[in-house]
């Protein structure tokens, strides 16, 4: 069970796929919208409704006791963030607001970035990327601590630009399949590829722990993943295009629940 | 950076029996699996797991390479009283987690 990528199906189903696909509602989601928590399987949900059994608790358990430790300069998060990652705490719906504009910067911050910005400010950290060891495990207590409020991603209209450029990708015809996000995640989301269920691809499970990594990982990492999947080029860590598609899929998910320690297969 | 998640009901009745429940963090590379240059990783998993009341044995489990990351085992107890109970796992390259857990019985 330790596959790199688990997509043998892939090549069938392009093969099977019409010239001229029904045109997907441009803009906005399918409606109605579906997590992927929603199409999982009844035994995943129940792993990872059930603390007990969530495996991505660890990260969470581990994130929340980061939150505390003093870093080797002798700063914490919690010396600044007065008020604990805990839910109803200050730090309840942070994860559900970003990616958020950077002014200084005039880009898009994700929650990841904003985290690695801090300790490296603040703490003298040594930058770790969107899937370092600390990282994931922050964000994954930010994100337990945010879970079940909806996602309200910055409105910021300068990030319009950004939006639209997601969805433009989101839309663009990638890799040797010759396959666009939209093709799977808009007109055949609910169907099967291979075994597994295709689902809408809204971010409310991030960072998710999914079995096939047998770890967690963050949104960059599942954007990789699929690109890998239709044999394109992946991003390069932190590249514009990423953070585009991370912009568009967070506003085209805007209201629905995060989910906090998500399980994905 | 071993870390362990250990469930069980906060204050169980003497002679009840109880699930326990743990979760250890750990990679359980299985020494089968290439990296990225193409070499066999070297195998790091856990083998052992054991769990104790007071000296006593409740539970022991052998861990083998087909078993997944981050190995989660659920096992049943019937509460001998309060006092102390005691994980541990061991594994390859000296891997050894240790922790102890205060019962509180009724």
């Amino acid at each position: 069970m330790k596959l790199r990528y688990g997509w043998p199906a892939l090549a069938l189903v392009v093969l099977t796929m019409p010239g001229a696909a029904p045109a997907a509602a441009a803009g906005a989601a399918a409606e109605p919208r579906r997590t992927g928590f929603e199409d999982m399987s009844p035994a995943l949900q129940a792993m990872q409704r059930d603390e007990t059994q969530n495996p991505a608790m660890l990260w969470v358990r581990e994130g929340e006791a980061l939150w505390v430790r003093p870093a080797a300069n002798g700063r914490s998060c919690s010396g600044c963030h007065a008020g604990a990652a805990a839910p109803g705490g200050s730090l309840g719906g942070v994860a559900t607001r970003y990616p958020r504009f950077d002014a200084t910067r005039q880009r898009p911050l994700t929650l990841p970035a904003r985290i690695d910005q801090c300790r490296q400010q603040h703490q003298q950290a040594a930058p770790q990327g969107a899937d370092g060891p600390e990282l994931l495990a922050l964000a994954a207590a930010l994100a337990w601590a945010s879970r079940g409020q909806p996602l309200a991603p910055d409105p910021d209209p300068r990030l319009d630009t950004w939006q639209q450029r997601g969805q433009a990708l989101f839309r663009q015809r990638l890799g040797q399949l010759n396959l666009a996000c939209s093709h799977c995640h808009e007109q055949r989301a609910g169907l099967r590829l291979g075994g597994a269920l295709i689902p809408q691809a809204h971010p409310t499970g991030v960072p998710t722990y999914r079995l096939e990594w047998q770890g967690p990982g963050s949104l960059q990492r599942r954007l990789r993943s699929c690109l890998v999947g239709v044999r394109a080029d992946p991003f390069a860590p932190g590249a514009d295009e990423a953070l585009a598609l991370e912009v568009y899929l967070a506003r085209r998910a805007a209201g629905l629940a995060l989910e906090g320690a998500a399980v994905r297969p | 950076m071993a870390r362990s998640l250990i469930h069980l009901p906060a204050n169980p009745r003497r002679g009840e029996v109880v699930e326990i429940r743990v979760t250890l963090a750990h990679a359980m590379e299985t020494g089968y699996r290439p990296d990225s240059e193409g070499r066999l990783q070297p195998r790091n998993i856990v083998t052992q797991f054991s769990c104790h009341f007071e000296g006593q044995p409740v539970f022991e489990a052998q861990l083998y390479p087909a078993i997944a990351a981050n190995p989660y085992l659920a096992f049943s107890w019937r509460v001998a009283g309060s006092g102390s109970l005691s994980f541990r796992w061991e594994g390859d390259n000296g891997f050894v987690q240790a922790e102890t857990v205060a019962v509180q019985a009724t």
